[in-house]
């Protein structure tokens, strides 16, 4: 095993993609993720990369898309404020089918909000990142060593797929440090002969666009999307099942809400009741199967989130509505304390009997 | 030791983070499941600041120490937020030179050590963390005498030598204080 070295999570995701291969990173300063682009400012000189603090999140996004066209892998990096104003730009890699790994360390909403932890940007990250049919594919990292292995296979789905990969973290995991092992493997590398390369005259130019205006042309570009995100949720999710094996009380939460939600089951073993976690690593595609499945064993479920109450919606969904599902959560920068889940466990246990 | 939840907040610039972050190396190279977790924004900027580190034997859940086992207050408000806090049988460690109250609960252990006026006496200004922290180290048992200056050359770059050398004076002054 490699030596462990103590990395906050921005510093962490910067490291790990520059272990991608990714040498070209746009950003614009947001709390709390700031550190990212620091990082990048100082680490992508020394690897023949660039670093570009851009004259805005929009202009980020935007040399983002320019640099995929050209088949080189890229990176942008906000928080939520900073997100929303990179969503048209979501929209265009996802039409023209490039590939990008963008980050979003989430603070509290709407508006300008805060700048504390908050994961209420789930919706946006899993549906609507912006206009028309698409999905990204969006991860969720719950430590530091998962900003590391995410962001290296985060670059690496975002090349196999030709779409827009999102890691979605929170402030919390963003400033933490942690032990982490930067032993990532080899980068696997794709063809892109529909890159934008320049011809040498050798070839017909490619074009890389969004614009269709035949609908049964442009019907068919979606289709095509469609298909290739049936085949991402078939193989592509990942999750983490924790004390499940007897649980008959189900929390099912992911990021910081799933490190505070393990010291809740710990507790409620503890006092003898028998709980478990599945953890969705990958927010989409969700973990359905696997949900849906505890359903079948669990009497109730409690989502914990850092939002009003947006992943929940997933959870319904999933286990189509078979049994109660209890909301644990706090919002506007606020983290539920174990305490909190403890205490919608408790409850999920009197409406689930 | 199982799991240790250590609490250090005072105000920002008081250097709040590194104390933890030095802490945190010492986890790390014993090979110690660790986390840090600071608070950030317009609090590390001259209002409170803290940082929550957790050393366990076993993987770290939540990174947010709300019941420290051990509390570091370099200022009264921290003392005053975090003192009930503590868990039962835990230690306070108080820097008495800005704090003139003493701690009120009696089932925990409390130290009292004047690191600021220290800091100022022995011309280490701006080190008075490391000297409580120095303190912390020695009566919590979290770290041997001979594993500090290990520690510190992991912490502070080899580059800056003056910068070891005085936070290694600071921190061993509070380690053999009231010795």
């Amino acid at each position: 095993m490699s030596e462990k070295v103590l990395m906050k999570g921005n510093e962490a995701i910067a490291e790990a993609a520059v272990m991608a291969g990714c040498r070209h990173y746009f950003g614009y300063p947001i709390t709390p993720q700031t550190e990212i682009a620091a990082y990048m400012s100082k680490r992508m000189p020394q690897v023949d990369g660039v670093f570009l603090q851009a004259e805005s999140e929009i202009a980020a996004i935007n040399m983002v898309i320019g640099v995929s066209a050209a088949g080189k892998r890229a990176m942008t990096s906000s928080s939520s404020p900073g997100i929303s104003l990179k969503s048209e730009g979501f929209s265009y890699l996802a039409g023209c089918d490039l590939p990008a790994f963008i980050v979003n360390v989430q603070r509290g909403g709407p508006g300008l909000g805060g700048i504390q932890p908050s994961q209420s940007d789930y919706w946006q990250a899993t549906r609507a990142s912006g206009h028309g049919d698409f999905r990204k594919i969006v991860l969720a990292p719950a430590s530091v060593q998962e900003m590391v292995s995410l962001t290296f296979k985060g670059f690496d789905l975002a090349d196999k797929y030709r779409m827009t990969v999102l890691l979605l973290s929170d402030g919390t995991i963003g400033q933490m440090m942690e032990p982490v092992s930067l032993e990532m493997g080899d980068v696997t590398k794709y063809d892109k002969p529909w890159a934008v390369t320049g011809t040498k005259g050798a070839r017909k130019p490619n074009i890389v666009n969004s614009l269709f205006l035949l609908p049964e042309v442009l019907e068919q570009t979606n289709i095509e999307r469609y298909e290739r995100y049936k085949s991402i949720e078939k193989t592509e999710v990942m999750y983490e099942e924790y004390m499940m094996d007897d649980a008959e009380l189900c929390v099912v939460a992911f990021g910081i809400a799933a490190r505070v939600s393990k010291n809740a089951i710990k507790a409620a073993r503890e006092k003898g009741i028998k709980a478990g976690m599945i953890r969705p690593i990958t927010l989409w595609p969700f973990p359905k199967d696997a949900l849906a499945d505890a359903a079948h064993r669990v009497k109730a479920f409690v989502s914990a989130e850092l939002s009003m109450g947006q992943m929940i919606d997933d959870v319904e969904l999933a286990i189509r509505c078979k049994r109660p599902v209890i909301l644990c959560s706090r919002a506007g920068g606020m983290i539920p304390t174990p305490e909190n889940v403890l205490a919608a466990l408790d409850e999920a246990g009197k409406i689930g009997g | 030791m199982n799991t240790k939840q250590v609490l250090f907040a005072g105000f920002g610039g008081q250097g709040i983070l590194f104390t933890g972050k030095f802490l945190a190396y010492q986890g790390l190279m014993s090979g110690r499941e660790v986390s840090w977790l600071p608070s950030y924004g317009p609090e590390m900027r001259g209002g409170t600041a803290n940082c929550s580190v957790i050393l366990s034997d076993s993987p770290i859940g939540s990174p947010i120490v709300s019941n420290p086992d051990i509390l570091l207050a370099m200022n009264l408000p921290s003392l005053d937020k975090y003192e009930n806090c503590t868990v039962s049988g835990g230690q306070i460690f108080v820097d008495s030179s800005l704090i003139e109250r003493k701690v009120k609960r009696t089932d925990v252990e409390s130290f009292y050590i004047p690191a600021t006026r220290l800091a100022s006496d022995e011309n280490l200004g701006g080190l008075a963390n490391m000297i409580i922290l120095g303190k912390m180290l020695r009566h919590s048992g979290l770290m041997r005498f001979e594993e500090i200056a290990p520690t510190m050359a992991k912490v502070v770059s080899a580059k800056r030598k003056n910068l070891y050398e005085l936070n290694l004076k600071a921190i061993e002054l509070g380690y053999n204080h009231g010795e």
